[in-house]
């Protein structure tokens, strides 16, 4: 039986009406059962129409494999109406997993060589879309005997055709090399433009092509010239700029020819001037063109005024009204701030403005640039915007946030104070979700601070008489009251309001901790054994301090029901040690790398741990306590019995690696045997030198760079530059500030990597440029006497 | 490079789509649904870019119709954001009333 064939029209009609998708389904099964059904009776002449019906509704979603064939069929067919969805079919239900699509591969060769151009260009189409590495191997000869044909429209096609077989097979670059130079006088745009993608690509991939195609810098030059200056092709321009596409095209040719290579980044110096200053701004198109100019300064070598004309036309777009042209600023000002650290300063207030944007991808972009630049002059102001930012933020940004002011806050901390202040703030904010190694950072930073105790305990006592909730909070503030608890009682401290405290009020705090379900195992430990230390601490009995510790000799939590019970057996057995015992912490030294060596160490005293001393026992000093290792808590206890040990120099394994991991230039790490080395004096200006080899890395020398300035005048503008010989790699950190203060004030300092793999002898030169009394000094001298221990 | 071309309209239904870089057919429709759902809880006052998994999203909005382009790292978002708008007006000079008819064509 004949079913006649409805068009595509109706089908479509019908599909439409369908009002819901079981209705659609029914519709467009029954028409696959007919297409089916008609492919297999081999109707000739309606065979396109099927097929167009078939990948209208594969178009939707449905499974359309069974078309396949019948597309070479088509292909294979003289007429053009087959041929035409013959090819379309193949672009849309053949790919390189199907066996079938190899079979096309003859068909296109019969179509390419033949002289329409109709064909031609379909049969180009399909290569390009559906290609695989043998098809274009076997017909790249064909398209590059194309390339050079008369007509544009097959031209521009073929072109495409090259860059998609240069994809897939980068080996055949070779063939395409020669005709590009000659594709290059195009006038036709979208040859010129496809020539440039295809030499795009070529460049990408292989490094004898990009050298090759350095001698076209000059024509790529003169042609975006042309188009900037005199409006090269009225019918392509969008909105005023001349064919924006081909503009930015070339632009990003030019970046990729230019970069590393100071010649031809000589010869686009001038352009991208002209370019920069006169393309018109007031529409996107103008702006896209601009923002790919900026991207391409900012990548090869250009004169230091065209890197900050760039920065400016990024400030420029950070102050326009719309949001796509901040978000492109903020996102290319994140990758220049490194490099051209003071240029983007200018800038700084304008970021933090964006930081209040409602919109999540500005505020996290804009957050992240605020991080990069805050440094040791602004640090009080953005940490002071920071903090607004976080009580208002998304939760996502939060962590980042939290943590990146933390950062800040310890590089740059102009006070000690200021610092256990900020770090409050944020862990009252934001305590969920800062960083692990936050507590343990923040108590080693107090028990420093001499004479900040009374002070932090204060501070501690009253944000946690406010809120426990917030898990590391609540874990410094136990861990302050147990040690300096009786500072807390003591009466009152200058730095705060007067503060009258009771004993009682300190115990039911520490209960509440105890007992409140929002507290983690671990905040319960640090309770605990602060409740145990103010046993010693405070002057009343210890009646309610043993009831607790003796109810929790009953806990479910193994942790806690250990600690309980020894504890207990402190109160009852050996209360005679129990004073030594509970004696205050001496600090910890912050610092040293050696990770595996602390593990170890650990790991011994957790064995030891397990048993309860009858005796002191003399055994080493263990770490600092960590968030989650309630056993070295018991440690502490048993090291410190009897006579103080001498802190070893093992460290606990986080506060190592936090310093790995920040690379803190004010910290200097322990082993420090290397004498420091005066390099430069001049007015007043001292420049020395200290220098460290981490022992875990014998390649790696680490050079901090201080300059004191002891004259009347402040130092400005300081820069500081280093050069090494080839053998060595060197890497300059961001500096402390620019400015050097009077009379002694705060140094500036830099950190210096080297690494020297070879043990090569070091020899070091540096290069200084300031304005001092009102001149402006260049200084560059050799560093002699360099001590041997720094490269042996 | 771009990866994909995607053209939804409000309801969520898809009513183009080309993948420059191939992706499972089942993935395909997860990957549409978590594009579109992204596009569509943004207001006007919103760029339009957005970070999504390891692409950048550049979206317009026309009508009832949101055209989404998925690129890498490597392309001018600004000239894409114009490219999109060419795109539309080519298909509105070629087959008038755009929005309403579904293109049936070979990118």
């Amino acid at each position: 039986m004949v079913v006649p064939s409805s068009k595509l029209q109706d089908l479509i009609e019908e599909i439409r009406g369908a009002k819901t998708q079981a209705q659609e389904r029914e519709v467009i099964q029954k028409e696959c059962a007919h297409i089916r059904a008609s492919f297999r009776d081999g109707d000739p002449l309606h065979r396109h129409r099927q097929l167009a019906k078939l990948l209208y509704v594969h178009m939707l979603g449905y499974p359309a494999h069974f078309g396949q064939m019948e597309c070479l069929k088509l292909i294979a067919s003289p007429r053009f109406t087959d041929k035409r969805v013959g090819y379309l079919g193949a672009m849309l239900l053949l790919d390189e997993r199907q066996d079938a699509h190899l079979l096309i591969t003859n068909s296109i060769k019969n179509d390419l060589s033949q002289g329409i151009q109709a064909v031609q260009g379909l049969a180009l189409c399909t290569l390009s879309t559906v290609g695989s590495a043998e098809m274009c191997r076997d017909l790249a000869t064909e398209v590059e005997k194309l390339l050079l044909q008369p007509g544009p429209y097959v031209r521009k096609k073929a072109v495409l055709t090259a860059v998609h077989i240069i994809r897939k097979v980068p080996e055949l670059s070779n063939i395409f090399l020669p005709p590009c130079a000659q594709l290059l006088h195009e006038r036709h745009h979208g040859v010129l433009l496809g020539t440039i993608t295809l030499i795009t690509e070529l460049c990408e991939r292989s490094p004898a092509a990009l050298k090759h195609f350095r001698k076209v810098v000059p024509q790529l030059v003169q042609i975006l010239w042309t188009l900037v200056t005199t409006g090269y092709s009225t019918e392509h321009s969008i909105s005023g700029v001349s064919d924006p596409f081909l503009q930015v095209q070339i632009l990003r040719l030019l970046r990729i020819l230019g970069r590393n290579h100071e010649e031809s980044s000589e010869t686009m110096n001038d352009l991208l001037a002209q370019v920069a200053t006169n393309t018109d701004t007031s529409r996107n198109a103008g702006n896209a063109v601009l923002f790919e100019t900026v991207l391409t300064i900012m990548d090869i070598r250009s004169v230091a005024g065209l890197r900050v004309l760039a920065v400016n036309i990024l400030g420029r777009f950070l102050l326009n009204s719309d949001k796509n042209i901040r978000y492109v600023a903020l996102t290319s000002l994140l990758r220049v701030v490194q490099s051209d650290h003071s240029a983007v300063q200018r800038h700084r207030p304008t970021v933090v403005e964006c930081l209040r944007e409602p919109d999540a991808s500005l505020s996290r972009r804009a957050l992240e640039l605020s991080l990069a630049l805050v440094n040791s002059s602004n640090v009080r102001a953005m940490t002071q915007e920071l903090q607004s930012f976080l009580e208002s933020c998304p939760p996502d940004l939060r962590a980042d946030c939290a943590s990146g002011i933390l950062l800040a806050a310890e590089r740059f901390a102009p006070t000690k104070r200021w610092h256990i202040d900020t770090i409050l703030r944020v862990l009252t904010m934001a305590g969920t979700h800062v960083r692990d190694d936050a507590v343990a950072n923040l108590t080693q930073l107090i028990g420093g601070a001499q004479e900040l105790h009374a002070y932090s305990v204060r501070r501690l006592y009253s944000a946690l008489a406010e809120d426990i909730s917030q898990q590391p909070l609540v874990q410094v503030a136990a861990w302050c009251i147990g040690e300096y608890g009786d500072l807390l009682l003591e009466g009152s401290c200058e730095e705060t309001e007067p503060l009258q405290v009771e004993e009682e009020e300190v115990l039911a705090l520490l209960e509440k901790v105890l007992q409140s379900h929002m507290s983690l195992p671990a905040t319960r430990g640090y309770a605990l054994t602060a409740l145990m230390k103010l046993s010693t601490r405070l002057r009343g009995d210890n009646n309610r301090i043993r009831q607790v510790v003796s109810v929790y000799g009953s806990c479910l939590d193994v942790e806690l029901q250990q600690r309980a019970v020894e504890y207990n057996a402190l109160f009852q057995k050996y209360d005679y040690m129990r004073a030594a015992i509970l004696e205050k912490m001496p600090l910890v030294e912050r610092g040293g790398t050696q990770d595996e060596e602390a593990k170890e160490s650990k790991e011994a005293q957790h064995s030891e741990a397990a048993v309860i001393p009858t005796e002191p026992q003399p055994c080493s000093f263990c770490p600092f306590p960590q968030t989650s290792k309630l056993l070295d808590l018991l440690d502490l206890l048993d090291g410190t019995s009897g006579a103080a040990q001498p802190p070893p120099p093992l460290e606990p394994s986080s506060e190592g690696t936090s310093v790995h991991l920040l690379d803190l230039p004010c910290v200097s790490p322990a082993p420090a045997s290397i004498p420091n080395l005066k390099v430069f004096e001049r007015e007043g200006l001292q420049l020395t030198l200290s220098f460290v080899r981490p022992p875990g890395t014998p390649a790696l020398l680490l050079i901090m760079v201080t300059a004191i300035n002891t004259s009347e005048a402040d130092v400005t503008h300081f820069v500081c530059q280093a050069a090494v010989p080839k053998s060595f790699q060197l890497q300059l950190q961001a500096p402390s500030g620019d400015t050097v203060p009077a009379q002694g004030g705060l140094p500036m300092t830099q950190l210096l990597r080297i690494l020297n793999p070879k043990k090569a002898p070091l020899r070091l030169k540096l290069r200084l440029t300031y304005n001092h009394f009102g001149q402006s000094v260049q200084e560059i001298f050799e560093v002699n006497n360099l001590p041997v221990e720094t490269w042996q | 490079m771009i990866k994909f071309f995607l053209m939804v309209n409000k309801q969520g239904q898809t009513r183009l789509s080309k993948y420059y870089e191939h992706v499972e057919i089942n993935k395909r429709t997860l990957l549409e649904t978590e594009v579109i759902k992204s596009c569509l809880s943004r207001s006007n006052e919103q760029c339009s870019f957005i970070e999504f998994k390891d692409f950048k999203l550049i979206y317009r909005q026309y009508a009832a119709l949101f055209i989404v382009v998925g690129v890498n790292d490597t392309e001018n978002e600004m000239a894409i954001y114009e490219f999109i708008h060419n795109f539309v007006e080519v298909l509105d000079e070629y087959f008038s009333r755009v929005l309403r008819s579904v293109p049936c064509v070979q990118l």
